[in-house]
């Protein structure tokens, strides 16, 4: 058998929801380990694009291979990290029931947790810091706490690719601390991660690599080739200030992606 | 005190009414748990209205009212399904249009049937005492399946409504496990008529369930505690409804609703006085 190349290829991939198109003609490959900063205006389409690479949207056309393969082909290789506002916080699940949910691939509906899940699982926790919470309720953390709960599950989850959606939002310093420390952790373990942020500086100091996205690519590549004022003029439009070297994005938090 | 509570159990129809009411308590009480947490409430108020055209049909057609009424939950729950499904309309709205609709054609049909008002009251407020034994073999064998699907499902249906992105990451089929969802309910809706009635059945999905919520942080554990306010409501409920003497189905309510409101005043950690005393002692 031909070995598999770990990576992940998007060609002329287009996407949207009802008869809105969001993303237009997006073609790029992504290495064996690489990590991207996904940066790009609110409505960009970063959102869109990691929901297709889930599988939550259908593509409009063109293709995406992972590991040369269909998306679909592999049910256990793509972990994906919510936005905060996308979970229910109320639900009755303590810390230790969610990152569970990172092994339910490997023991599909039926089989009950083996002692491998539960130490994957442990393994996790510990991991980012959090073991002392395993039995709490979701509910009961803080902002922070409860973002490094979905990291481990996605640890548990052992992927081979990685989605965090706006993983430096709303959160205290100590996890955006740990999320990088993983970062750097997942980048020995070979793990290809697409972060998608606002953070200019922070795609380009901790990132090898970034995607300039504004519904269609406006660049990628190292980040201080992509990041010249030229590109993030034509991504962020009327809304960049640029102060001496030092660009300002008039944009905060990103507001939910239609 | 023991004769007290035996000798209602002297009557047959009594022993009847109680296996029928703990089935349906303890069955309404663990599918009731997602129906909280699932914001369902309105949709099973819904389906327990839309099985009206279907006892009045099997009334008409002379056959069995139970089957008439679970060919009819099923079909208006698939229909509420298809109506919502990719956000055409809103699933309330799509909620709104098939219960109207429903209740109206029960009522047309049954207004055509003269002989059929004295009944019509036992479907909407339920007459518990009128358990035959073969209505007692249908809701147990119903409740039996509907809990082994739960328990069979915990997994799919704990993903599709906690993360239904993770859902769609694990490729599971969310759209089918949501319809699998909405017929179990429709089937617990059906075994609850002859008990609760159509106007109480959303009480006992819901009542129960939302007093667990205020009790535990955990799923398996919420729908145990459920299980057992639903059996507690439906025994005291009944026992209530023999010695003074009314409506079984209001008995039952009413009962659950006592434990909801005890769970909401004085739950740990979630109930009101409790966060109070902890308020109040936080601060001197």
């Amino acid at each position: 058998m031909l070995p598999v190349e770990n990576r992940l290829v998007l060609e002329n991939v287009s996407a949207g929801y009802n008869g809105q198109r969001v993303l237009y003609d997006l073609t790029l490959q992504v290495v064996h380990g690489g990590q991207v900063a996904v940066v790009g205006p609110n409505g960009a389409g970063k959102s869109t694009l990691f929901k297709v690479l889930v599988g939550l949207l259908p593509l409009r056309s063109g293709q995406i291979l992972i590991h040369g393969q269909p998306i679909g082909a592999h049910t256990d290789c793509v972990a994906y990290v919510p936005q905060r506002s996308e979970v229910d916080w109320r639900f009755p699940v303590t810390v230790t029931d969610v990152v569970m949910m990172g092994r339910y691939n490997r023991q599909g509906w039926l089989r009950r947790p083996d002692r491998g899940d539960r130490s994957a699982c442990q393994h996790a926790l510990e991991q980012m810091g959090i073991a002392n919470l395993s039995r709490h309720a979701i509910g009961d953390l803080s902002g922070g706490q409860q973002q490094r709960v979905f990291l481990a599950r996605a640890l548990a989850q052992e992927p081979h690719i990685l989605l965090m959606d706006e993983p430096f939002t709303g959160v205290d310093a100590a996890t955006q601390e740990a999320t990088l420390t993983l970062l750097e952790q997942l980048k020995a373990q070979q793990v290809t991660v697409l972060v998608s942020t606002h953070d200019l500086r922070m795609a380009a100091e901790r990132f090898e690599n970034v995607l300039l996205l504004n519904r269609q690519l406006i660049a990628y590549g190292p980040a201080q080739e992509v990041l010249s004022p030229a590109a993030i003029q034509q991504a962020f439009g009327g809304r960049v200030l640029f102060v001496g070297d030092v660009a300002v994005v008039d944009e905060c938090c990103p507001p939910p992606e239609g | 005190m023991l004769e007290w509570l035996t000798t209602p159990l002297s009557y047959t129809f009594m022993q009847r009414g109680l296996m029928a009411s703990l089935i349906v308590g303890v069955v309404c009480a663990v599918i009731g748990c997602y129906v909280v947490l699932r914001g369902m409430a309105f949709l099973g108020d819904a389906l327990a209205h839309a099985i009206l055209p279907g006892i009045a049909i099997a009334y008409l057609l002379q056959g069995n009212l139970m089957l008439g009424a679970l060919v009819a939950a099923v079909a208006v729950a698939l229909l509420i399904g298809l109506f919502s499904r990719q956000g055409t309309i809103r699933e309330d709205t799509a909620i709104g249009i098939m219960f109207a609709a429903a209740l109206s054609l029960g009522v047309a049909l049954i207004s055509s049937i003269r002989t059929y008002a004295v009944d019509l009251s036992h479907i909407l407020f339920g007459n518990v005492l009128g358990v035959s034994p073969s209505d007692l073999w249908l809701a147990g064998g119903l409740g039996v399946f509907v809990l082994i699907a739960v328990a069979a499902l915990y997994k799919p249906f704990l993903v599709i409504s906690f993360d239904p992105v993770l859902a769609a990451t694990l490729r599971w089929p969310a759209e089918l496990l949501r319809h699998v969802l909405l017929i179990l309910l429709a089937l617990t809706i059906v075994i609850s008529l002859q008990t609760v009635g159509v106007g109480l059945v959303a009480a006992m999905l819901v009542t129960p369930a939302a007093t667990a919520y205020l009790l535990t942080r955990r799923l398996p554990v919420m729908m145990v505690i459920s299980a057992l306010v639903g059996a507690f409501s439906c025994l005291v409920g009944l026992y209530l409804s023999y010695y003074a003497n009314i409506a079984s189905g209001s008995a039952i309510v009413l009962t659950a609703t006592a434990c909801f409101l005890l769970a909401f005043f004085f739950a740990p950690r979630r109930g009101i006085i409790w966060q109070r005393l902890n308020n109040s002692s936080g601060v001197s």
